[in-house]
């Protein structure tokens, strides 16, 4: 018997497999990036223009910042297992909170931006506090604030409110060649939330809420407190869309954020950036990749003239592609 | 890290002493005056049937339950614990059966989360490491590295990292629920290297186990409970294996094994070179009032048998025959209608739908193979349950409140529910207590008298050689040989690690 048990104690201590390299989702969305910005530049150039010029720079930035800034967001309640639903309609009325504050006062810049992120760390409060206190599932809780701020909206206005500054009209157009201010600014934005994530304990506990929320408590993580920070951060997230799109507009509008349809296309830019919707892994550098695919393939279709019905079911295609391509190496890696 | 190095052997003053520990819920007693110490150094056994109230004792030392009367004294101090903070704080410390572990984390980031070193604001990563790093060193496990993803951890490696969470929260007492039921033949080894060091840097250890053979090669006591009360605790080199079944079940367990009374009759299921990825050049026969046993190494290809039989992963060379017809088996649909039915080993996550109750359980393959009105003619559901012996408060209890015993009756029952001619049995007592074990065999043997063929799987040598009436052991995906009724452990085992000549 002893022979049989050395046996069994020399398979066991087998040194485990290393592997020195490991293809993570987030280099998989920039390979794809690039190759999307390739064939782009080529199905552009047959076309008879050029893809990658000062105006097509411009072009795929421009769309990706108020994306890339809710998208951000976004990533901080999916990696902690959550989901908001609200931030469409957050838009519109913090876009309409800035604008009506300024109201074309350039004195009243600052206060109209604070009113603004105020009344957005509110609604991200609430979401946060009826899905931890109430114990509401994150996607019915944050529907009914949905609906709650599209019954506010659809009762006080009917068209767009407030007006802007001339001088804030500036953070919307400002640029340094041909790289918009503002999406500079939401790199920076992206950085910090990077940062956030992978470096605060806040953001390791974020992780650790999305990925067994019971392991978690059971460490003795405050995951109550943890969804609700993520909550209202991205709700911010979504205020500082809707005061860059009242910059952008000049005044405030109820719907700029549900017309775009920021709410779901933002979980899409998340998911297409290899942060699993179950929550517990991800990031936010795939999220920005996945912001910039979805709004490189905008920029090419419209170079193309294709019809929007077109444009709409390769983005359908391309997400699911993406997200059952994640699923494959998860299973594979599972079963290896 | 402050864990500190204690001298082995038992000390005089216990790290923890429980007395007269009663709980009751919803009026029913659960734990009626129940003592426990734990020393410094020792492994302490608790054992006892399911029901009997161990986990319930674990949860109140773990500061899930207050114990509604009798004292908490964590060295010479009386404490009360509101919640599981309390008694981590405490240096108390439960390792689960499932593990609270996050897979896509690496061990480091799980070993202090919720405790993460911070220096300027953020994570202190390096910190994090090299305190990681000391403590499996520490326990002599250097082959983890703190970064590493613990989805890729061997299940024994994510176990250690499971016990070294526990330490760096400063953990004396280590309660152990069922350590081996998810290791590897191969893995409860380094776990009895990694519990003899534990013990002998001091810490404390409870060692919840059904599995007799732990208990005595571990344990320098053994505490025993039935009912919810306390039988005895005595040293174990003062007991044996028999008195401590008896004080389990409060009676002798005369034969925990039926006795073999089939007759073989025609051959139920043939297998004729079949092989697949996993497996190779299988040719063998189960016969009709036969249990035929199927014994070898975690990853020897004992499950994939089962599973390529059952359609899961088919065979693709060789042929299986059915009742003397060659018949191709491409799916798990198939392989119901074929007569065969297959009780997986992961109970809770392939064999039940937790959530549901045990009727719709029951009924589970009947309603999803049969059409109509047979699917839904549920008359013979109570005679059913009443045959495997399911105890519920009621066919609409969800199953996930039943003990493990009734649960795999339950799975039991849903395969009865269609009357396979051939059934696969794969690991049917894990997790099981004794008695219900001892009804779980009885069971098996009475279908096999009926007429039906049974391949059971099991890493429990004891329980194999104690059912079958021949055992096929399994090496490295081939047959390794065939052994009658009643051969001996070693023989078993010299097979399964490819020492013995084929008998």
């Amino acid at each position: 018997m002893s022979a049989v048990r050395e046996q069994i104690r020399r398979r066991s201590e087998a040194p485990p497999r290393t592997r020195t390299f490991v293809i993570t989702p987030v280099l998989v969305v920039y390979l794809a990036l690039a190759v999307l910005l390739v064939v782009g530049s080529v199905l552009v150039g047959v076309h008879g223009g050029v893809l990658l010029d000062h105006g097509g720079i411009l072009n795929i930035l421009t769309r990706g910042t108020v994306l890339g800034l809710v998208a951000i967001g976004q990533t901080l309640v999916i990696v902690t297992g959550s989901l908001d639903l609200s931030v469409a309609y957050l838009i519109g009325l913090c876009s309409l909170v800035a604008a009506e504050t300024m109201a074309g006062s350039t004195a009243m810049i600052v206060p109209g931006v604070l009113a603004a992120l105020v009344v957005a760390a509110v609604v991200g409060l609430v979401n946060g506090l009826v899905i931890t206190v109430l114990k509401a599932n994150a996607f019915i809780a944050t529907l009914g604030v949905a609906l709650v701020l599209r019954g506010y909206l659809e009762h006080n206005y009917t068209g767009p409110a407030g007006s802007v500054p001339r001088a804030f009209q500036h953070i919307g157009y400002d640029r340094i060649g041909p790289v918009p201010v503002a999406a500079l600014l939401m790199l920076l934005l992206a950085a910090a939330a990077w940062w956030y994530l992978r470096r605060t304990r806040t953001g390791y506990h974020m992780y650790a809420v999305g990925g067994d929320v019971d392991v978690a408590r059971l460490s003795g993580v405050r995951t109550g407190r943890t969804i609700v920070t993520a909550h209202v951060l991205c709700a911010v997230m979504a205020g500082l869309a809707g005061v860059f799109l009242a910059g952008r507009l000049g005044s405030g509008a109820p719907y700029v954020g549900t017309d775009a349809g920021y709410d779901l296309e933002s979980i899409a830019a998340v998911v297409l950036g290899g942060t699993a919707l179950a929550g517990g892994r991800g990031g936010v550098a795939g999220t920005i990749g996945g912001v910039l695919i979805l709004s490189t393939l905008d920029t090419i279709f419209d170079d193309l003239g294709l019809d929007s019905f077109f444009k709409d079911v390769v983005r359908g295609v391309v997400l699911i592609v993406a997200v059952a391509l994640y699923a494959r190496r998860r299973t594979a890696g599972r079963s290896a | 890290m402050a864990v500190t190095h204690g001298t082995p052997g038992v000390e005089d003053d216990p790290v923890v002493r429980l007395e007269g520990i009663e709980k009751s819920f919803f009026g029913v007693p659960v734990l009626r005056g129940v003592d426990l110490s734990l020393h410094a150094g020792e492994v302490h056994a608790l054992v006892g049937e399911n029901g009997a109230g161990k986990s319930t004792l674990l949860k109140v030392l773990a500061g899930v339950h207050r114990p509604d009367s009798g004292r908490i004294v964590v060295r010479d101090e009386e404490v009360t614990f509101a919640s599981p903070r309390d008694a981590q704080a405490a240096g108390i410390a439960i390792i689960h059966q499932e593990f609270t572990l996050l897979e896509h984390r690496t061990v480091a980031e799980n070993v202090f989360l919720g405790r993460e070193p911070v220096r300027r604001g953020q994570v202190d990563r390096r910190a994090l490491e090299a305190d990681t790093r000391r403590l499996l060193d520490w326990l002599g496990e250097d082959g983890i590295e703190p970064g590493t993803e613990v989805a890729r951890l061997s299940v024994a490696r994510k176990q250690v990292v499971e016990i070294v969470k526990a330490l760096s929260a400063d953990a004396r007492v280590l309660a152990m629920d069922e350590p081996t039921a998810a290791l590897a033949d191969n893995e409860v080894e380094l776990l009895y290297g990694l519990v003899r060091r534990l013990r002998d840097r001091g810490i404390a250890i409870l060692y919840v186990s059904h599995r007799m053979r732990e208990v005595f090669d571990l344990s320098s006591r053994i505490t025993v409970l039935k009912d919810g009360a306390f039988v005895t605790c005595a040293p174990t080199a003062d007991l044996d294996t028999d008195q401590v079944v008896r004080h389990m079940v409060g009676r002798p367990l005369e034969t925990l094994y039926p006795e073999r009374t089939g007759v073989p009759g025609a051959v139920r299921i043939a297998l004729r070179g079949a092989g697949n990825e996993r497996v190779r050049n299988l040719t063998f026969d189960v016969r009709a009032g036969e249990i035929v046993g199927l014994a070898g190494l975690q990853g020897s290809g004992r499950s994939a048998i089962a599973r390529a039989i059952w359609g899961v992963e088919p065979f693709t060379t060789g042929t299986v025959e059915l009742d003397g017809v060659p018949t191709r088996v491409t799916g798990p649909r198939t392989a119901v209608r074929k007569g065969i039915g297959y009780v997986t080993e992961d109970r809770k996550g392939e064999g039940l739908a937790l959530r549901q109750s045990v009727r719709d359980n029951a009924l589970l393959v009947r309603r999803a193979a049969c059409r109509g009105a047979v699917a839904r003619q549920a008359a013979d559901l109570t005679r059913l349950l009443g045959e495997v012996g399911v105890v519920a408060r009621g066919p609409h209890q969800e199953v996930r409140y039943l003990s493990g015993g009734n649960q795999q009756k339950v799975v039991l029952g849903k395969w009865l529910a269609v009357r396979p001619r051939v059934l696969i049995v794969d690991e049917p007592t894990r997790g099981v207590d004794v008695g219900a074990k001892q009804a779980l065999y009885r069971l098996l043997r009475g279908l096999a008298d009926d007429g039906m063929a049974i391949l059971m799987i099991s890493s429990e040598l004891p329980e194999l050689i104690g059912m079958s009436d021949r055992i096929l052991v399994m090496h490295e995906g081939a047959l390794a040989g065939e052994l009658p009724a009643g051969a001996d452990e070693e023989t078993v085992m010299a097979l399964a690690t490819g020492h013995g000549a084929a008998a």
